[in-house]
């Protein structure tokens, strides 16, 4: 039933330091990047699109080599679940905290110690708490990207209320 | 493709003149049945592959939703026969990521078994893979890729 990920994933949860932080570095330059580039308009509502994009076109290629090896997924409960898991932990060296769901294609994944906002401040720390928005925008596009490739088309929000925390809201969209 | 064509000397596989290749024919569905990729063995006779690869979609589709009853106890991606004419046998695999792989083989051939065509469909399944991850590739284009057509070439000489 489990299957082997040995090669499509060579870094099995906490091993590699050098490759974590590789990822870290380059999405912090990724977007100061696009903060510099793109104008900011009214609060920073449309520079986030690109960032978006980006993680839109990782998830779809990701979910593409992760699921491989992987036996078929049952139902879409079963795709979110494999999110919550296998691609949080590949992505972020851990899983995702919690998942909630009203069966009715709203899903609601938090994680208690984001990888990318654990070094923004302390915790409950408000000082950058305006700053966090954009550094979800990319994982927003990751979960929506893996999503659209599983056959799942949907909109991911994020909800940051204590630093370190954060949740992931998806709506399915249904045709 | 210079190899001597000793299977017509044993009397096999005179129906498409493609040599000795295992493969007729391999085709991509992308996810709204669209076709991504499509290589014939014989160009001559294409149009007839395009026509049986189009209806084998139908019975994926079946065997991917029976109800969630049949589909799951089997969870392997690989579907197994479709179905088989006097002249080929068509085989199916169904990756989570919602696109379908055909594989047609003459059935005049009876040497390979179900784990060979397995092997076939997980080779092509890495290529496809690799075909995505791509940069510039995007999502739900046709795959035109080098690497993608000779590692293809390779799963169709394969025997």
């Amino acid at each position: 039933m489990k299957p082997q990920l040995a090669e499509s994933k060579p870094n099995p949860v906490g091993s590699g330091e050098a490759d974590e932080c590789l990822f870290e570095y380059l999405h912090a330059e990724i977007v100061n990047y696009v903060m510099t580039t793109t104008t900011s308009n009214k609060e920073g509502e449309e520079e986030l699109s690109k960032l978006e994009w980006m993680g839109f076109g990782v998830g779809y290629r990701v979910i593409e080599r992760l699921t491989r090896e992987w036996s078929r997924f049952k139902d879409e409960l079963d795709m979110i679940k494999f999110i919550c898991t296998d691609f949080w932990s590949s992505l972020y060296q851990k899983q995702i905290d919690n998942l909630k769901t009203n069966h009715h294609g709203t899903y609601m994944l938090q994680d208690n110690a984001f990888r990318l906002l654990v070094h923004i401040g302390a915790k409950d720390s408000k000082q950058y708490l305006r700053e966090c928005p954009k550094l979800l925008a990319f994982t927003c596009g990751l979960l929506r990207g893996s999503l659209a490739n599983l056959g799942i088309v949907s909109i991911v929000k994020a909800e940051i209320s204590s630093l370190p925390s954060c949740k992931f809201h998806i709506e399915v969209q249904r045709v | 493709m210079v190899r001597p064509p000793y299977s017509i000397l044993h009397g096999i596989n005179c129906i498409s003149n493609s040599g000795i290749r295992m493969a007729a024919c391999i085709a991509i569905i992308g996810k709204e049945n669209s076709a991504k990729y499509i290589k014939c063995a014989s160009q001559r006779i294409a149009l007839q592959f395009h026509y049986k690869i189009h209806t084998s979609i139908d019975i994926i589709e079946e065997k991917l939703n029976v109800g969630n009853k049949a589909a799951t106890d089997s969870r392997e991606l690989f579907l197994g026969l479709l179905y088989s004419t006097e002249e080929h046998k068509i085989f199916g695999y169904a990756p989570n990521t919602k696109v379908k792989f055909v594989v047609v083989l003459p059935s005049s051939n009876a040497s390979f078994r179900d784990n060979d065509v397995r092997m076939m469909f997980r080779k092509l399944h890495l290529a496809y893979s690799n075909a995505v991850c791509n940069p510039f590739y995007l999502p739900g284009d046709e795959i035109i890729s080098k690497t993608f057509d000779s590692s293809v070439n390779e799963i169709m000489e394969f025997e």
